[in-house]
């Protein structure tokens, strides 16, 4: 099998898992100040699934694509402890407020500067706005297939690709040709860790942007290794419409946002009786939560 | 996600002691590494700021893999199928996850694949397996035997078996145990022949008790003098496992660290290269190897003791009784306090102890290249003689704290500890080992003892003291009070000039010199950290009374005293 060239599109989010009390402002939007951020956990799922592929296929390129302020950069540098080839950084102030649609076009015309690739390989969701829709719509705009949910890839041919995928009522296995874009569902495996030599070579990578600190040390570095400079695309270097990026491309407006608490309106005591667990659980079956 | 380095704070402080400096920079050749590997620091903050990144990470598989997987080896174990050892399904997944990050061979020089760590963060990556998971620290602390190849072997030895650590995850085991060769190693009888048509040498004979013993690379001690009896007739040899010379013919069923294959193994004419020169193999390089599994199982006993601290912390705080949580009541929250601080002491004389030993071996190093200077040659030789007694003290200290300290936490989880209900019952089980492997506590009190009889303890405990600042003058009167005691009982006893005495008192002359060591450790590193004042303070108080118990028993104590040891009452085995 020839080697193939993937994209991973990964994207840095606030830690929403470990949220203190400060975390929303009062008007009811995240306080991004006030969250670490982490690396988006689907998105790890979809790494792990691209170097599987190239633990397969020796000779397999895998690039991993952000987008975001210049902290994301840690995102790139993260995708090289565990073994990306190459990293590109999507920044630019214009592109900042936008939504799915907004951020979809931004990272196909990426995609598009890259040109040459088999599979692009994303998270289902994000933790942060949980849309799910940037994956299917970077397909869309790109006119090639896509397979959403996908746990494991069952066999990678010349002309196909077999991917299972996992859906709430079962497990199915589709094939795809390439290109085709793929969103990775948290139950595949987890991403292998860090490896020690490439984080002692690659934690100094770094962008231009982050670069302008000045730090000499730093900067002769980066003239005798050019691995350590990340690749940092603005909106002229995509070849974006203004018009259709950041917070002028987002149809989606943000009315209000209120918080829910749910109660229950039904409830029922179980003992801890034989017959009342399996009363339970085939009342469980038969709406369909669980089996 | 849970990380066993970023919720130890010890370690980072460990790692900024200023006599580190040294370490790297030896260690480095003043970093002109960086030039030749794109992976190598560029000064020193670099070099730490490497080392805490790759612990980063050998803490997050501990605390996700090996940990979580502790309880299902333990239950599993390996078993032999077709002459091979098949660890358990965990133990495999563990050895994977440090293999892919690329953490086997962390102290071999980079042209040999490896890291190039002193063994400083190096053994704080062994005290944290060890806290995952006891009997897996074996598998990959075994690793040490790449140091011994790569100190003692050819050139040709080295570029064949090192890179096969790092590249392909390759095993290593000390084959040294006989069954009539225990603690005795010069009774050896396993038989090297050389083969003068082949020009090799033959292994033929059996080994017991050998941890991980179907490793990929085996280091074997063998009697290759015909006719010898002791130990100038033992040579060291490397077997490797691709030859099939070599059958396991069992595995022993074991308290603890079950996860860990202990072997019964026969070589049958299994070819095998001489490492070094002949009739070294025990008095030089088995004795090297020697004190860095020493070392090694100094970090595992401060892994367990932590591992069994932390179980006793989480049930107490989480355990009511009489409408209050157990840790509440003052018999429990002693124990607790007590363990938190030993564990501070031990932890703090491990890393002072892993200092000693990585000046030493960096000097060793710099030999092979160029002659030392006076000075260094003087340093080099100091930090020598302070090894060789450190490294058999933290040996019998730790080991022997980390059995009481899991003791102490099955207590504290009262009968549910005695159930296979929480991993404390494993932790007690895994312990009881450390005080007897690579070495019986008896045997490390024997070789510590120099440290007393030549007076490098007393001398060690002088030069802590002039770094006493006036503000802790109060501890620093009772650690005088102790210092006065143990050289006063320590001169007594030698002055009888009786071994035997000097034997018979080890223990408790070492032990008190490693109380007064450890006080002065943890006085020394509450001048640089706050969160030590008060285990320090509560540490001397508690090791000021156990000195003062050794000092009255040995105070009255003659050399007629020993007669009456000796007349042992034999009838109860005459039925």
């Amino acid at each position: 099998m020839r080697p193939l060239k993937i994209i991973v599109l990964a994207k840095q989010v606030p830690d929403t898992r470990h949220v203190g009390p400060d975390a929303m402002k009062p008007d009811g939007t995240v306080n991004r100040g006030k969250l670490s951020t982490v690396f988006n956990p689907d998105d790890l799922h979809a790494l792990e699934l691209a170097l599987n592929i190239k633990d397969r296929i020796p000779g397999t390129q895998v690039t991993i694509l952000t987008m975001g302020p210049q902290k994301a950069a840690d995102i790139i540098r993260e995708g090289y402890y565990r073994g990306v080839d190459d990293g590109i950084m999507i920044s630019d102030r214009r592109f900042g407020g936008a939504d799915t649609l907004a951020t979809s076009y931004t990272i196909v015309q990426a995609i598009k500067k890259i040109a040459d690739y088999d599979l692009i390989v994303g998270g289902r969701q994000a933790i942060d706005g949980d849309t799910a829709q940037v994956g299917p719509q970077c397909a869309d705009k790109l006119n090639i297939p896509q397979v959403t949910y996908v746990e494991e890839i069952l066999e990678i041919k010349e002309d196909e690709i077999i991917a299972r995928r996992r859906l709430e009522t079962g497990v199915e296995t589709v094939s795809a040709p390439y290109p085709v874009l793929m969103t990775v569902h948290g139950s595949s495996p987890d991403c292998r860790s860090r490896k020690a030599k490439k984080v002692m070579k690659y934690k100094y990578a770094r962008t231009k942007t982050e670069m302008r600190k000045g730090d000499p040390v730093l900067e002769a570095l980066h003239l005798k290794r050019p691995h350590l400079v990340i690749p940092e695309w603005s909106v002229e270097d995509i070849n974006a419409d203004v018009t259709k990026i950041g917070l002028a491309g987002s149809p989606t407006k943000v009315k209000s946002v209120s918080s829910i608490v749910l109660t229950a309106t039904e409830s029922k005591v179980l003992t801890d009786s034989d017959s009342d667990i399996e009363g339970m659980i085939k009342e469980l079956i038969k709406h369909h939560t669980i089996g | 996600m849970n990380n066993f380095f970023t919720d130890t704070p010890d370690f980072k402080f460990h790692l900024k002691d200023p006599i580190v400096q040294k370490i790297v920079k030896l260690k480095e050749d003043n970093f002109k590494q960086s030039e030749e590997f794109d992976f190598a620091p560029l000064n020193h903050d670099d070099a730490i700021d490497t080392y805490e990144k790759i612990l980063e990470i050998v803490g997050d598989i501990c605390a996700n893999t090996i940990a979580t997987n502790a309880e299902s080896v333990d239950i599993e174990g390996p078993h032999i199928e077709n002459n091979e050892v098949i660890y358990a399904k965990g133990t495999t997944e563990d050895y994977k996850a440090l293999y892919d990050a690329g953490l086997i061979g962390m102290s071999l020089p980079r042209k040999y694949g490896g890291l190039n760590f002193p063994l400083l963060p190096y053994v704080m990556a062994a005290e944290m397996v060890a806290r995952a998971d006891a009997g897996f620290a074996n598998i990959w602390g075994l690793q040490d035997c790449a140091e011994t190849i790569y100190e003692f072997g050819s050139e040709e030895q080295k570029d064949k078996f090192l890179p096969r650590f790092n590249r392909d995850g390759a095993t290593a085991a000390m084959v040294l145990t006989e069954p009539d060769a225990g603690s005795d190693l010069q009774a050896v009888k396993l038989k090297a022949t050389y083969n003068e048509e082949k020009k090799i040498w033959i292994l033929n004979g059996v080994k017991r008790f050998i941890t991980n013993g179907d490793a990929d690379i085996s280091l074997v001690l063998a009697r290759s003098e015909e006719g010898t009896s002791d130990a100038r007739g033992l040579s060291m040899f490397i077997y490797d496992r691709n030859d099939h010379a070599v059958e396991v013919r069992h595995l022993e069923k074991k308290l603890g660290i079950k996860g860990s294959p202990t072997c019964e193994l026969v070589f049958k004419d299994a070819p095998a290269e001489l490492v070094g020169k002949e009739r070294f193999g025990l008095i030089k390089y088995v004795m090297s190897l020697m004190n860095s599994a020493r070392l090694g199982v100094g970090a595992q006993s401060v892994g367990l003791a932590d591992a069994a601290y932390r179980e006793a912390l989480k049930y107490a705080e989480e355990r009511a009784q009489f409408g209050k949580v157990i840790a509440n009541f003052p018999a429990v929250y002693e124990m607790l306090t007590n363990m938190k601080v030993r564990i501070d002491a031990l932890r703090s004389l491990l890393y002072e102890t892993t200092r000693f030993v990585d000046i030493l071996k960096a000097y060793e190093e710099v030999m092979k290249d160029r002659k030392l200077e006076k000075e260094e040659r003087m340093e080099m030789k100091h930090y020598g003689k302070l090894s060789n007694v450190f490294t058999p003290l933290i040996k019998l200290t730790a080991s022997e704290a980390c059995n009481k300290i899991a003791y102490d936490s099955l207590q504290v989880h009262g009968g549910t500890g005695f159930m296979k209900d929480f991993p404390i019952e494993r932790i007690y089980r895994d312990a009881r080992i450390t005080s007897i492997y690579e070495g019986t506590s008896q045997l490390q009190a024997v070789a510590a003892i120099k440290g007393v009889t030549t007076g490098v303890f007393l001398e060690q405990i002088k030069a802590y003291d002039t770094e006493v600042s006036d503000k802790n003058c109060e501890i620093r009167t009772k650690l005088h009070k102790m210092a006065e005691e143990y050289q006063t009982i320590a001169q007594r006893v030698i002055e009888q000039n009786s071994n035997e005495l000097i034997d018979f008192h080890s223990t408790r002359l070492v032990e008190m010199a490693g109380n007064i060591i450890m006080g002065y450790l943890l006085v020394l590193n509450s001048q640089k950290d706050e969160k030590f004042v008060k285990t320090a303070r509560l540490f001397v108080n508690l090791v000021r009374s156990e000195n003062k118990e050794r000092f009255d028993y040995m105070s009255g104590f003659s050399l007629e005293n020993l007669e009456m040891y000796k007349d042992i009452d034999l009838e109860v085995l005459q039925h």
